[in-house]
């Protein structure tokens, strides 16, 4: 079957989206517009929960960087295509009933053309049909939030491009509040403390003849082994916000005993099952959809691939955790490891040593004869 | 058991067979060794101090050498741990990745007590792994002691925290092994002491349990299966890791490399 090629499709679908301009253009222009700067994940720009403010026009730029980065400790070298130089792409919060307007510029010093596909747009391939720009290009584009969550967005350029593009960093969310803030099931209200956003990336590094990672001198020259080593579906790499431990270390994520954080975990092209070990999602968007009811209570949740969820926490220990994608093997081998250090008071009612590790009481040696009946005193 | 004998006696053959060959004075070339004085170290020992169920930096303690201590200059290196592999006696896997003028590294503990008898075995000499103490008193200013005893807060939490702070402070030594010599010698003239190459110990893992004053309550619970690797800090791997960085109840900054040295007893 031919799978029809989508550059070729752009045209005429552009022209079919001029000519039914719809009334809601013509309302949209009376809103009011609000400028956002983007934070640097996994740090999420400043918003409110529970919005005062009648729907507007949300302003963002984001400027596509391809560059060379390093993604783990042995110094691999990686071609990267990133949504304003981060992996993943910086969160974009917003309200339902807002328009989010982004300008999306690719410099003329990039060597590729790119898109952009927001799962929380409604036609028009998410927007990609829309926002394919050159290097030297930039275009605009205002889609309107209709249904609260979080959302991946991700380039799409067509064909192989699109795994590739999205495995090699360029992807990120989209968070849509519901106006009067994240609630229950029986509509209480859930307000967070703090706010991080974590996006995780597999990674498909090929390897030369002795096992050691190949890099490459330009990201043209490394597609085609990169594609050999993609339809093998193995990563080499499962890492959050771009590299092995970058959210460890003196970048571990912090909070503070009582805090309530929001951890949004998106991931756009593969399955995940994120676990805070030494806590747990009191309240858990699993799909990561407002309109539904979170769950509660969960020790791991399943982030499809190609979505995001949101995790809520209130911290009760003190010490250190760490937040984890829970297939373990890609979580200790393949890097997909983050730490939390939360400052507080320890509770022993919910958790104590009563009796630190001891020798065992009455052990007997090894290889000794069947216990008498009286316990022998055993020289230690 | 009878394979090795019989292992053992091919290899003899072997060797009188090349002796035989090329005349007594090709003898096994025996490592270049360097011989620390008698003295004492005053150092805290390995191993994992409990007060109340908390990790804490045991007090130092002083261990006297009253006889000179004989200890190879150089880290075993790849090429020399490939001869052990050719002659069957060490494990293929093991210690020959690096180049031939590297130290052998991703060496388990178990790998390099394989060496050492090999060593002992071609030389007629008694090699072996030193003790944590011995490779202390060698590396002399290299060795570092435990970070633990730096450590001010006492609420365990606070405390793992205080600990990972610091940890995530260190630099990390590079994977990448360089040529035998590139980490220069110290004030006893050890070469590579403290690099990038953790060095196996034949010290077991011990636990102590502390009172309220500090003082050990009991014997500690010695455990075999896992041994101390002396470096830029101390680690304890299971006997059977090669590869530390993702494996073996190391917690802290794992190692980088693991590799070994080793000493040469009297007589």
């Amino acid at each position: 079957m031919r799978i029809p090629n989508l550059a070729t499709t752009i045209g005429a679908a552009l022209a079919a989206l001029v000519a039914a301009a719809t009334p809601a253009s013509a309302d949209a222009s009376k809103l009011t517009r609000h400028k956002v700067e983007f934070a640097v994940p996994p740090f999420v720009h400043a918003h409110e929960q529970v919005t005062s403010q009648p729907p507007r026009i949300i302003e963002f730029k984001m400027v596509i960087v391809e560059k060379e980065i390093v993604i783990d400790d042995d110094g691999t070298k990686f071609h990267a295509m990133t949504f304003h130089g981060s992996i993943p792409g910086p969160l974009m919060v917003v309200h339902e009933g807002d328009y989010v307007e982004l300008t999306l510029v690719n410099p003329a010093t990039n060597t590729m053309p790119h898109n952009i596909d927001f799962h929380a747009a409604t036609g028009g391939l998410g927007g990609g049909e829309l926002t394919m720009v050159n290097p030297g290009e930039q275009v605009v584009l205002r889609w309107k939030a209709t249904r609260t969550g979080v959302f991946v967005y991700h380039c799409a350029p067509g064909s192989s491009m699109i795994p590739w593009h999205v495995v090699s960093g360029m992807n990120g969310a989209v968070m849509v509040l519901p106006r009067d803030g994240l609630k229950d099931e029986v509509g209480k209200p859930l307000r967070y403390d703090r706010i991080y956003y974590v996006g995780e990336n597999d990674f498909y590094v090929p390897r030369d003849a002795t096992g050691k990672f190949k890099s490459y001198p330009s990201v043209g020259e490394s597609f085609s082994d990169m594609m050999d080593v993609m339809r093998k579906l193995i990563p080499s790499h499962v890492v959050f916000n771009g590299r092995v431990g970058s959210l460890t270390g003196d970048k571990a994520m912090t909070a503070k005993v009582g805090e309530t954080v929001l951890i949004i975990h998106s991931q756009a092209n593969r399955d995940t099952r994120p676990h805070l070990i030494g806590g747990h999602g009191d309240y858990v968007w699993e799909t990561g959809k407002f309109a539904n009811p979170p769950q509660k209570d969960l020790e791991t949740w399943f982030i499809r691939g190609g979505s995001a969820g949101a995790a809520l926490y209130t911290f009760r220990q003190p010490g250190l955790y760490a937040y984890v994608n829970h297939n373990l093997i890609e979580a200790v081998e393949l890097g997909a490891t983050a730490h939390f250090k939360v400052t507080g008071t320890w509770d022993d009612d919910l958790m104590t040593q009563v009796k630190p590790p001891l020798p065992i009481p009455d052990a007997k040696p090894e290889g000794a004869a069947p216990a008498p009946a009286k316990p022998v005193p055993i020289k230690q | 058991m009878g394979f090795v004998l019989a292992a053992k006696l091919a290899l003899g053959a072997a060797l009188a067979a090349t002796l035989f060959a090329s005349g007594p004075e090709a003898r096994f070339p025996e490592p270049e060794l360097v011989s620390v004085p008698p003295g004492t170290i005053t150092f805290r020992p390995a191993g994992e101090y409990l007060r109340a169920g908390i990790p804490v930096a045991p007090a130092p303690a002083m261990v006297r050498f009253e006889r000179r201590l004989s200890i190879m200059k150089f880290p075993v290196s790849a090429a020399e741990y490939r001869v052990c592999v050719d002659a069957g006696a060490c494990p293929r896997a093991a210690g020959t990745a690096a180049a031939p003028d590297h130290p052998a590294v991703d060496v388990s503990w178990r790998d390099a007590v394989a060496y050492a008898k090999f060593l002992s075995a071609r030389t007629g000499r008694r090699y072996r792994l030193p003790s944590d103490a011995e490779w202390a008193y060698a590396a002399g200013s290299r060795f570092r002691d435990g970070a633990l005893a730096d450590l001010t807060e006492t609420d365990r939490a606070a405390r793992s925290i205080e600990r990972y702070e610091k940890e995530s402070l260190e630099e990390r030594a590079e994977k990448a092994t360089r040529p035998i010599g590139s980490f220069g010698a110290n004030e006893r003239g050890l070469v590579d002491v403290a690099g990038n190459v953790w060095e196996w110990t034949s010290t077991c893992f011990r636990r102590f349990t502390l009172d309220a004053a500090g003082a050990a309550t009991g014997a500690p619970v010695e455990n075999c299966g896992v041994r101390v690797l002396a470096g830029r800090h101390r680690a304890y791997v299971a006997d059977f890791v090669r590869d530390a960085r993702s494996g073996g109840c190391a917690t802290g900054i794992p190692p980088a490399n693991l590799g070994f040295r080793l000493v040469r007893e009297r007589g």
